[in-house]
């Protein structure tokens, strides 16, 4: 079992005119395999520092992040990562996108076909192996982008964002196939969003972030991901219990928007 | 729908389809693409212009010859040639030109360009020097390589790969400077090493620019070479251009432009066709 521990993460760095940003204070918690964390939080609250540390594109300041007991000290592929958009390669067909991770690592290209053929139809893109990345829309796009994460197997899934450019309706069918994909492969996933309501539909866990310093002021255990599997997801979405805390931490985040506002009209008033 | 509106329509004369229906067409791009017959009649005019132009002799032939005294040249110096070579000779002599300097200069243009966007050392070190080297007109070296090489095919040669290192240099630096963040960092996660990130992602990701680089550094080179020619050459088209004015063959002088011009466009037409073929994400991330 390959459980991800954060452990007293700390992330400073000085800014041009002389000052320094704590983007993140003793941040810790650790997920067990199969866990879906999801991360919320203002702008400047530190969770894509977060991700960007366990990914290893960035080095902490102080702490230390491990993974089955391993320290992370760069990029790997045992941690795959989601992007927002664009991050896709518009020179290679789809089919040739999802196989880019085994390829990298020398796999027969027998096995790489299986394993794509297989990712196509999960992601329900049976057709699409051969269309070119700009041929396909943006949902269809991230389709390709999560399948290409799991092509490499990995232990952990990052996702950064991965649904934010898409709309609405797109939006709510990418969330239940994550759900779906999270389930059948039971992969460790950190999800951040700016949406509330993705972050308490997909999290197991929930973590609220707050800036200045970046922590995580409130967790959360959630029952909606596990129900959202079988039953309909406008249904979870309008229950009461559902609201009451998505409204308990819309509260909570407008309030830190607020006092980042109340501060910056300090500072610049 | 009448046989002559489909006509004016397909010739772009009249708006069709949507296009008909908008009533704000000043500044929308959209409503002045289809402007073909308009290309059609210009043409025409010109042709005629030329044509009539000759036959009224309104024009002394010595300052713009008649269509016809340029045609009866094309046909004779095909045939015959001039001054030792014949036409296509000395057509293939400015392209081979072209061909050679060109070539050079991506060959050490790319990598280099290249070696500036990955790394801080070959970035700062050379920056310097291609800012410097870059506003300066190719056609500005031809006495010193003239000095260094003679006017024989190496000073042409060496020429045009200074004219098209510095526009290969730039175009593959910025190349590498426009993969975006995220590819790098999703190729990492996919366990892509260092080597595997410059060819497989850093390397096809900064082709669009690297082309774009190419079709200028072409049409630069294409006029280095005909105005190096003018100066003091031995063949190539430059050269018959130059030679016919000393004795006010103004027909051949025209002949030589109009094959510049001819070339020139051929050259870019050709490059975009190249282009849509091996890059067709251009444009449409």
């Amino acid at each position: 079992m390959s459980e991800l521990v954060v452990n007293n993460v700390s992330m400073i760095f000085d800014t041009p005119d002389g000052g320094q940003v704590e983007a993140l204070r003793d941040v810790s918690f650790s997920l067990k395999q199969g866990e879906l964390l999801s991360v919320l939080g203002p702008s400047g609250c530190g969770k894509s520092t977060l991700l960007n540390i366990v990914a290893g594109f960035l080095a902490p300041t102080h702490g230390r992040v491990e993974l089955a007991s391993t320290e992370v000290h760069g990029p790997g592929a045992e941690r795959g990562m989601v992007f927002q958009q664009g991050a896709l390669f518009e020179w290679l067909t789809v089919a040739e996108n999802i196989g880019f991770g085994p390829m990298m690592k020398g796999t027969p290209q027998a096995e790489i076909k299986r394993t794509v053929d297989h990712l196509l139809e999960t992601v329900g893109l049976q057709d699409f192996g051969d269309k070119a990345i700009y041929e396909l829309s943006g949902g269809m796009q991230q389709r390709v982008a999560l399948a290409r994460c799991l092509a490499n197997d990995p232990d952990v899934i990052l996702m950064d964002e991965p649904l934010g450019a898409l709309d609405a309706l797109t939006r709510e069918k990418m969330q239940s196939l994550v759900l779906k994909l999270w389930k059948e492969t039971g992969k460790t996933i950190v999800l951040i969003t700016h949406s509330v309501e993705e972050a308490l539909f997909l999290g197991e866990r929930l973590f609220v972030m707050a800036p200045r310093p970046g922590r995580i002021k409130k967790e959360y255990q959630l029952p909606f991901a596990d129900a959202g599997l079988h039953q309909n997801p406008r249904e979870i979405k309008a229950s009461p219990e559902f609201i009451a805390t998505r409204e308990e931490i819309l509260t909570m985040i407008w309030e830190m928007e607020e006092e980042i506002m109340g501060r910056a009209e300090a500072v610049g008033g | 729908m009448t046989f002559l509106q489909s006509l004016l329509e397909r010739t772009g004369l009249i708006a069709s389809g949507m296009e008909k229906r908008k009533t704000v067409t000043f500044g929308d791009t959209a409503s002045v693409a289809d402007g073909r017959f308009w290309s059609v009649l210009s043409v025409f005019t010109l042709a005629l212009a030329w044509y009539l132009g000759s036959a009224l002799e309104l024009v002394n032939p010595i300052f713009w010859p008649a269509p016809s005294a340029v045609w009866d040249q094309f046909v004779s110096i095909s045939g015959e040639g001039y001054r030792n070579f014949s036409l296509w000779e000395h057509i293939w002599a400015s392209l081979y030109r072209i061909l050679v300097g060109f070539g050079l200069g991506c060959l050490i243009g790319i990598p280099l360009g290249f070696a500036m966007g990955l790394s801080k050392i070959m970035r700062g070190w050379f920056d310097p020097i291609v800012e410097f080297f870059r506003p300066i007109p190719p056609l500005a070296f031809i006495p010193l390589v003239i000095i260094w090489s003679g006017i024989g095919e190496r000073s042409k040669i060496l020429l045009l790969f200074f004219a098209a290192l510095w526009i290969m240099v730039i175009a593959a630096r910025a190349g590498v400077g426009s993969v975006k963040l995220s590819k790098i960092h999703a190729a990492y996660s996919l366990g892509a090493s260092k080597r595997q990130i410059l060819m497989k992602v850093i390397l096809p990701n900064s082709l669009p620019e690297i082309f774009t680089g190419m079709r200028v550094a072409m049409g630069v080179c294409w006029g280095t070479v005909v105005a190096a020619e003018l100066v003091a050459a031995e063949s190539g088209v430059g050269f018959m251009i130059m030679v016919a004015s000393k004795f006010l063959s103004t027909d051949i002088v025209v002949l030589g432009v109009i094959i510049v011009g001819a070339i020139g466009y051929g050259i870019d037409i050709l490059m975009r066709k190249l282009e849509a073929k091996l890059i067709p994400w251009k444009g449409k991330a």
